[in-house]
């Protein structure tokens, strides 16, 4: 890969991905690949999400389950539009 | 089947009781905190011996005193030292630990201070310290193989590149040393919550796997609900975890396990601190998930090479056993790379696979067993931390 990914996706059943450039700003078109298989697709990125954080593969509505890894890690509670950033003040563990 | 990992060696120190070890420490062990001065003053005495303070020892009593004397002997009989002297405040429980080391047929000379005094105390095991480092330092490192290594693994200040890349690094690890033979731990009982029902699978058959699962069961039902205030939201994940990207326990969880790889089963289930019964292959410790607790735990169970993945950077260390520090995280690397051992953020940049990746962690952990000095070693990081189930009488 000759150029270098800005977010990183687990597995085609996620619907989020991990920022994994400092540095990244809205508006940035982002180089995407899903690491299970290497295959690319492209994002726009729809805020300042710092390396690390994870931002939504498409538009995701209050109650859905927020998937990584092919697995369920929470429950999204507030609605956050594709390219958003996805952390504590929008998702949270279904545990408790 | 023989791989390109099945003849590789390492030089390292053979133990009277065949175990193999990496470091050759003459140990200076208090039996209790109130031995600490003793034992510092032994170690400022003697070069080439090292103190191991710690904060407890005195009035525990049940399954918690315990855990202190095998934390206390399996630390002394771990492979990388060579030699002990143990200091205790009276002779009863030093006794006790001291016959526990000595079963490894290393040499171990015992101290009490009652009706002695520390001045009397330090003159005399000083004398004993000397001794064992002329002894030892003549110890020569021969070739074993590789898989004679026990190495264990725990990460920490994990963030979402610690899921994408270092864990997965040392799954790769022992995905391919486990069949070789080598021995493995890992734990974090607490941060396996969220990935229960994935960490209960993996176990070698269904019964290993419901005993995983009751052990797991009664710490979240006598330790966590029995503690809790309101939910565990503000320790797990912690703030380094949140600020490193981490929202849920279901998400570190998942991260946490990539540390067993694809393929890797584990066999049995050890006790805080135990040490394995049941032949080479992986097992899970019942651990604290704090880093410097559970390296102490797997430590003093024998591993004698630590693998450590990192994502905003812990930079914890251990006195007896070297801990490989790897990293997948870039703003890591160049804000804290005096830490890292083994850099492996070019598999968040694509231009490394989890494959290389594995075997630059293979390279490291031969060339630490050779005696190469880990980043932890180097600055000094020699955190010994035992596990407390409960208070003192």
């Amino acid at each position: 890969m000759s150029e270098i990914p800005h977010l990183l996706v687990h597995e085609h059943a996620d619907n989020v991905g991990v920022v994994v450039v400092e540095g990244l700003t809205a508006g940035t078109d982002m180089l995407c690949c899903v690491t299970h298989d290497n295959s690319t697709f492209r994002l726009t990125a729809g805020a300042d999400v710092p390396i690390g954080h994870k931002i939504a593969l498409q538009d995701l509505k209050e109650g859905d389950t927020a998937m990584k890894y092919g697995e369920d890690i929470g429950k999204i509670i507030a609605d956050i539009p594709k390219g958003g950033h996805v952390h504590t003040h929008n998702c949270k563990t279904k545990r408790w | 089947m023989s791989t390109k990992y099945s003849n590789m060696t390492v030089k390292a120190y053979r133990r009277e009781n065949g175990r193999v070890g990496v470091r050759n420490h003459v140990l200076i062990l208090p039996v209790d905190d109130i031995s600490n001065a003793a034992c510092e003053a032994v170690a400022n005495n003697v070069k080439g011996t090292l103190a191991i303070p710690h904060a407890y020892g005195r009035l525990q009593f049940g399954e918690d005193l315990e855990l202190h004397f095998r934390t206390m002997i399996g630390t002394g009989a771990n492979p990388n030292v060579a030699a002990v002297v143990v200091i205790g405040i009276e002779p009863g429980w030093t006794k006790r630990i001291a016959d526990g080391i000595r079963e490894t047929g290393k040499p171990v000379a015992e101290f009490s201070i009652e009706q002695n005094g520390d001045f009397e105390t330090i003159r005399r095991a000083s004398w004993a310290a000397k001794d064992f480092v002329h002894k030892t330092s003549e110890y020569q490192r021969e070739e074993c193989a590789l898989n004679e290594l026990w190495i264990s693994t725990k990460c920490g200040e994990s963030d979402t590149t610690t899921g994408l890349g270092s864990c997965p690094t040392v799954g790769n690890m022992y995905d391919k040393l486990l069949p070789e033979g080598i021995t493995g731990f890992f734990g974090e009982t607490s941060e396996i919550t969220g990935a229960e029902h994935i960490c209960q699978k993996r176990a070698i058959n269904e019964e290993v796997g419901e005993r995983w699962y009751k052990m797991w069961k009664a710490y979240q039902d006598d330790v966590i609900f029995a503690h809790q205030t309101d939910d565990l939201s503000d320790s797990q994940p912690t703030k380094g975890n949140i600020e490193g990207g981490l929202t849920t326990i279901e998400e570190k969880a998942l991260g946490n396990l990539e540390k067993i790889g694809r393929t890797s089963q584990y066999i049995d289930i050890l006790d805080p601190a135990e040490a394995p019964q049941s032949g080479k292959g992986l097992y899970f410790m019942d651990s604290s998930s704090a880093a410097a607790e559970c390296v102490t735990l797997m430590a003093a169970g024998g591993a004698v090479i630590h693998t450590f993945p990192t994502g905003q950077g812990n930079v914890v260390g251990n006195p007896i056993v070297p801990v490989i520090k790897i990293t997948a995280n870039p703003r890591t690397v160049r804000t804290m790379s005096e830490h890292v051992d083994v850099d492996v953020s070019g598999i968040l940049r694509r231009e490394m696979t989890i494959d290389e990746a594995g075997d630059e962690l293979i390279d490291m952990i031969c060339r630490t067993a050779n005696g190469r000095s880990t980043a932890a070693e180097a600055l000094g990081h020699r955190e010994f931390s035992m596990t407390k189930l409960y208070r003192s009488a």
